[in-house]
């Protein structure tokens, strides 16, 4: 690119014609090989990640009695697997409620946790930072079926935890759990974000007088509020997603997250596996998400990339 | 960016270097306040991970007491200690099953499923995600369609995944009509376990080839440039160059691709289903017990995946260098995370474009 840009002609000993010539871009035969390749390549990228929801959105739009027809286009398009979806049985409405009451109780418990803390790891100089770093990575680590024996005993208020309040079938049962995968990828997320931005800031804003408190939250917080909002949509979006902890916990046909959901569907039609309704359900459940990717792509890749995790 | 953001990093860094730092209002006498400001997220992981951890090890040495009682349907009367029963019992071979590894013991069978998926998936999806990363760093246009293409098969649920793909290699669908074949897919045999590969590496190589492209970018051109008047051809720059500088990155994605494939249960459970010795997981079957009241033996099989887990990280950290916690703070670590550095960028764009 720097090439391009043509220098002002202090270099008289050449014409400008010359430095025309000499600042256009070669294309050997071989670079335009290469830029070729390079698109057939991300062509293949992109149909590569496409064609398989692709599939599952051409297999939602066809007629409930065609279930797994092979046809690449759906002959005729029917919208009748979407209206099946929310007929009574299935309670995917209710669901869907329920997955965004979970999921948005995760995040904000998430990031009013998850920001001091990331505060703290991002600017305090502390003993056992080390430690504290190693413990929640630590966390994000341990396979999430060891939670399962001990909470679903526990949750059920079976031996020896009769003390303990039945918990099963209730929205706190799977948040507290979700805490635990939620807070170490937003801690770490955010403490990313914090460190990028100049300490000076801060320091600014205390030589004017304001505490290391006041100095976060009124500067450093509103400029990481893209760090911030970035971390909540992951997290967000692993609540949503999470499938192992929501089927054990909730089981109740009111209290299902919607993955939970559209896995224990029977569908309107027959007794078949009903493809057609399954795939319109996650056609539902997908596509918000993928608005929300698809917009905030940038800041998904740049978050996820810091967390690396998950 | 990166060098904008790098020297408030060192600034920052240097004054909590050692002993003779200056008073400094962001580091001096701030341990307390920092403690007080973790105290809720060390609470909660204690609480929502360390506690059932525990419960989890000390459920492991009992079991429930055999036998449910016929009139009531209750678990008759709690449960017993067995010390490492549960975990002898691994070890003793008592519930054989026949799956891909010939009949041994069921845990055993799920041990090397779980294995085997892992080692498959992994190798799969880092050469198909360096491959994307590759591509993707050589695109100077469309890249963002590409990014936006790349990230919808990681925002799609696990679980709709599985079924999404049960569809496509259902006995009648559209894989067995495409290859011109008629391979029984979900019927837990040889083939599921190559559909669970097919769909795992689906989902999750395309996040390699994101992690590997962050990598990719920080990479200087002049270090390639300097490789070509030198004569080196593009092999050679990829073994010499490309790997080296990109393997800390791709380490850290693999390590994290591994651990979560260690413990993978919504593809398997939800496109094969449950019981099926081809592809049954050690969450899976941890968790299959565990709702039949099996807490002990599920507790068992759990903490040893735990521990398995524990293992290959410290495999990757130690004999790889995965550089998992990055950065503590202290100015050594001053090549400091490309990742970072990568995800400064919306912020400071922000701060830069905010009109």
């Amino acid at each position: 690119m720097a090439t391009t840009t043509t220098p002002p002609t202090e270099h008289s000993h050449l014409s400008s014609a010359e430095v025309a010539e000499l600042a256009r871009e070669k294309r050997s035969p071989k670079a335009l090989v290469g830029m070729i390749a390079s698109y057939v390549g991300m062509a293949l990228i992109v149909l590569y990640c496409i064609i398989p929801f692709y599939w599952m959105i051409v297999s939602s739009l066809r007629d409930p009695s065609q279930g797994r027809s092979t046809q690449f286009i759906p002959d005729p398009v029917s919208i009748a697997n979407f209206k099946g979806v929310f007929s009574g049985q299935n309670n995917f409405g209710r669901s869907l409620i329920n997955s965004l009451i979970v999921s948005g109780a995760t995040t904000i418990l998430t990031l009013l946790f998850g920001i001091v803390a990331a505060y703290a790891l991002a600017r305090l100089t502390f003993k056992g930072k080390g430690l504290v770093l190693w413990v929640i990575m630590a966390c994000s680590m341990f396979p999430v079926i060891i939670l399962i024996p001990p909470l679903l005993k526990m949750f059920s208020s079976t031996e020896p935890f009769q003390w303990f309040p039945r918990w099963v079938d209730t929205y706190q049962a799977v948040i507290v759990p979700y805490l635990s995968f939620g807070l170490p990828l937003a801690v770490w997320n955010l403490t990313a974000f914090f460190k990028q931005l100049p300490v000076e800031l801060e320091q600014a804003a205390m030589v004017d007088g304001c505490t290391p408190g006041v100095a976060f939250r009124k500067v450093i917080l509103p400029l990481a509020a893209p760090g911030v909002f970035t971390t909540a949509i992951i997290v967000f979006i692993g609540a949503w997603n999470e499938y192992l902890i929501a089927l054990t916990f909730l089981q109740a046909a009111d209290r299902q997250t919607a993955t939970v959901a559209i896995s224990k569907f029977t569908g309107t039609t027959g007794f078949d596996t009903p493809y057609g309704t399954i795939m319109a359900a996650g056609v539902i459940v997908t596509v918000p998400l993928l608005v929300a990717v698809l917009l905030f792509q940038r800041r998904i890749v740049a978050g996820l990339t810091a967390g690396g995790v998950k | 960016m990166a060098t904008a953001t790098a020297e408030p990093r060192s600034a920052a860094a240097v004054a909590p270097d050692g002993h003779k730092h200056k008073k400094n209002a962001l580091s001096d006498g701030q341990g307390r306040l920092a403690w007080i400001l973790l105290a809720p997220t060390l609470l909660v992981i204690l609480v929502v991970a360390g506690i059932p951890v525990i419960m989890s090890i000390r459920e492991s040495f009992f079991q429930t007491n055999d036998g449910v009682d016929p009139v009531t349907g209750m678990v008759a009367g709690g449960e017993k200690f067995v010390g490492l029963g549960n975990f002898t019992a691994i070890f003793a071979g008592q519930n054989p099953v026949t799956g891909s590894w010939g009949t041994i013991d069921r845990f055993w069978n799920a041990f090397w499923n779980t294995t085997a998926i892992t080692v498959v998936c992994i190798i799969l999806e880092t050469i198909l995600g360096v491959a994307m990363a590759l591509i993707m760093a050589k695109a100077f246009k469309g890249r963002g369609i590409v990014r936006a293409g790349i990230l919808v098969p990681w925002a799609i649920p696990t679980i709709v995944s599985a079924l999404m793909w049960k569809l496509i290699f259902d006995a009648d669908g559209i894989m067995n009509r495409v290859l011109g074949n008629q391979v029984l897919w979900l019927a837990d045999t040889g083939a599921s376990f190559w559909a669970i590969v097919i769909a795992d590496t689906w989902k999750t190589a395309p996040f390699i080839g994101l992690l590997t492209l962050a990598g990719l970018q920080t990479i200087p051109a002049e270090v390639y440039e300097a490789a070509k008047v030198d004569g080196a051809t593009t092999w050679q720059q990829f073994v010499r160059i490309t790997l080296p500088l990109v393997r800390p990155t791709l380490v850290v994605a693999v390590l994290f691709r591994t651990l979560d494939t260690l413990r993978m249960f919504d593809l398997p459970y939800g496109m094969i289903g449950a019981g099926k010795y081809r592809v049954e997981t050690l969450s899976i079957f941890s968790y299959l017990e565990a709702t039949q009241t099996r807490y002990g033996p599920a507790a068992a099989y759990a903490i040893v995946l735990f521990i398995y887990v524990l293992l290959v990280a410290f495999v990757f950290v130690k004999l790889l260098g995965a550089d998992v916690i990055g950065d503590t703070g202290m100015p050594k670590k001053k090549k400091g995370k490309k990742k970072a550095g990568d995800a400064a960028a919306p912020g400071l764009e922000m701060v830069g474009g905010a009109h």
